[in-house]
């Protein structure tokens, strides 16, 4: 055998080398994956988001085992009622700590600074995860998938959507549930989850100027105006814990 | 905590055999509609048939322009074709050809002589009023008795149908196709939607349409809260009254979801939360340390 030659440049970077430094550059693994948040996320409204992903992690694991066992499974064993209502349950809270969620985004004007694709991934989010429970609604094979059903068609139908989503098919109403939308909440929730780490946390509204005056012609009073007479900019608000 | 306080609701299905067994005489005043192709899914139009438009919002008519993908002839597929599979029956299997070989003037003729009484004694128990004798049912056989005259092979029909229902032939027949392995339940839904008993469940367990509908679930249970937004406009007019609720409210409701998509690019609204301080509510802590100037 030859001995091994020293690695040459490329002449021309391949497209897995301009991936790589392009995923990098818009996520170095110091956002990824940071070891600190700023000060200001030390508020209860921060939960929610969090929440929120802890319950899709139930939803997706209980919803799992069910599809696993078959979805006649729960009604005939207890252990079977057990998870369906643990995955009941789990879509249950994941709306309501969502809507919490975004309400508290809202009230922060979460889109400020660049954010606003972060904040559309959420918004879509919520809409996509409502038409992924109906489906599982009217997969239960009982008298309220019957129920919803039969109502639900109406408006499904009048937009032409019943055309390919029929919600009286229970085969199709399973796969749409199981697999394609869950899929689609994943993923959104992925890209959102990674657009928060590449923009990081809106911070909070400056005070407003009124009160910055004040307060800055306080502080003249007690200790010497500047060289220039100018009032400090605001101080930074994202040191890290 | 909340699975093992609260678990969940399970009610049974309905299903054709328990509806005509609980209640012959409205399942035969719908069946007779099938027959005669006026029932609700008869009349449904796109996605099931063409004899309606569907719902349409000024000059849409997505309804309509999507076509019928889930082709339903109730006068075929709910009765003729069931009642075709019974054997050894020689006076049914006379009354169907009967009524095949009829013309469509002779069929409507037919069908709304022996309609009559039904829709007079189910207007009657509706009202509270006692219903006409001209109905009535055989409490040893189940069998509902029509008294109508002129009403040709109709009663011979709807007797047949009522007996494969309650066997239990019907839930099964409505399902049949090609294949042995079935999971498409569109046409005994529909079958039922157009009959009483989902109605009358729904209705007991707060389900219908004026109680909120489908945002609802059997026993206490919360439901689906998440679409509160989209059963309130069933509530109010003009989506009330109106024949083309269900797509006026579904474009209301894309509209709206297209708005809070957007809400960072829609003036104003984008500025609301800077002008309602909520925000010293969520960072108290962040501005009460003077960190917010």
């Amino acid at each position: 055998m030859s001995a091994a030659s020293p690695p040459t440049a490329p002449s021309s970077k391949s497209w897995t080398v301009r991936t790589r430094e392009r995923v990098v550059e818009a996520l170095p693994p110091e956002k990824l994956l940071p070891d600190g948040q700023p000060t200001y996320v030390a508020s209860w409204i921060y939960v929610f988001g969090v929440a929120s992903i802890a319950a899709l992690i139930v939803i997706v694991a209980s919803g799992s085992i069910l599809a696993l066992k078959g979805p006649a499974w729960w009604h005939y064993t207890g252990v079977g009622h057990f998870f369906n209502s643990i995955h009941l349950w789990g879509v249950e809270l994941f709306f309501f700590v969502m809507v919490v969620h975004l309400w508290g985004k809202f009230w922060m004007a979460a889109w400020r600074g660049g954010r606003a694709r972060v904040w559309i991934t959420g918004a879509i989010t919520f809409l996509v995860a409502v038409p992924t429970a109906l489906p599982g609604y009217v997969s239960q094979q009982n008298f309220d998938a019957q129920w919803i059903a039969t109502q639900a068609k109406d408006g499904i139908n009048a937009v032409g959507v019943g055309a390919f989503f029929n919600v009286t098919n229970f085969g199709q109403m399973y796969s749409w549930h199981v697999l394609l939308l869950p899929v689609a909440v994943v993923l959104l929730v992925g890209a959102h989850v990674l657009l928060v780490r590449r923009h990081g946390v809106v911070p909070p509204f400056t005070i407003d100027d009124r009160k910055a005056a004040l307060a800055s012609s306080s502080a003249a009073a007690a200790s010497p105006a500047p060289p220039d007479g100018s009032s400090s900019p605001p101080t930074s608000t994202g040191t890290r814990s | 905590m909340l699975t093992v306080l609260f678990s969940s609701p399970d009610d049974p299905p309905s299903t054709i055999a328990r509806w005509s067994r609980q209640q012959p005489i409205n399942f035969v005043a719908d069946a007779t509609k099938e027959l005669g192709g006026t029932s609700d899914t008869a009349e449904y139009g796109p996605p099931y048939n063409h004899n309606g438009e569907g719902q349409h919002a000024a000059f849409l008519y997505p309804q309509k322009w999507l076509g019928v993908s889930h082709p339903i002839d109730t006068t075929n597929d709910f009765v003729i074709g069931p009642l075709s599979t019974i054997p050894a029956d020689p006076a049914l299997r006379s009354a169907v050809a009967e009524y095949k070989a009829a013309s469509e003037a002779r069929k409507k003729a037919w069908g709304e002589a022996y309609a009559k009484p039904l829709e007079e004694y189910e207007t009657a128990s509706e009202e509270g009023k006692t219903p006409p004798s001209a109905v009535s049912t055989d409490p040893a056989t189940g069998a509902v008795i029509v008294k109508a005259s002129g009403a040709g092979p109709v009663p011979a029909l709807m007797s047949g149908l009522l007996g494969l229902a309650q066997s239990g032939g019907l839930d099964g027949d409505l399902l049949t196709s090609k294949q042995f392995f079935q999971t498409d339940y569109t046409k005994p839904l529909l079958f039922m939607a157009d009959g009483g008993l989902l109605d009358e469940r729904a209705e007991a367990q707060h389900l219908l349409g004026e109680q909120w509908g489908m945002m609802n679930e059997t026993g206490s249970y919360p439901g689906q809260a998440w679409l509160w937004l989209y059963a309130l406009w069933y509530q109010v007019e003009p989506f009330k009254a109106s024949e083309n609720a269900d797509i006026l409210v579904m474009l209301v409701m894309g509209v709206l979801s297209l708005v809070f998509i957007c809400i960072p690019f829609i003036p104003v609204v984008n500025r609301l939360p800077r002008w309602i301080p909520i925000y010293r509510l969520i960072w108290r802590e962040h501005y009460r340390a003077g960190r917010g100037a």
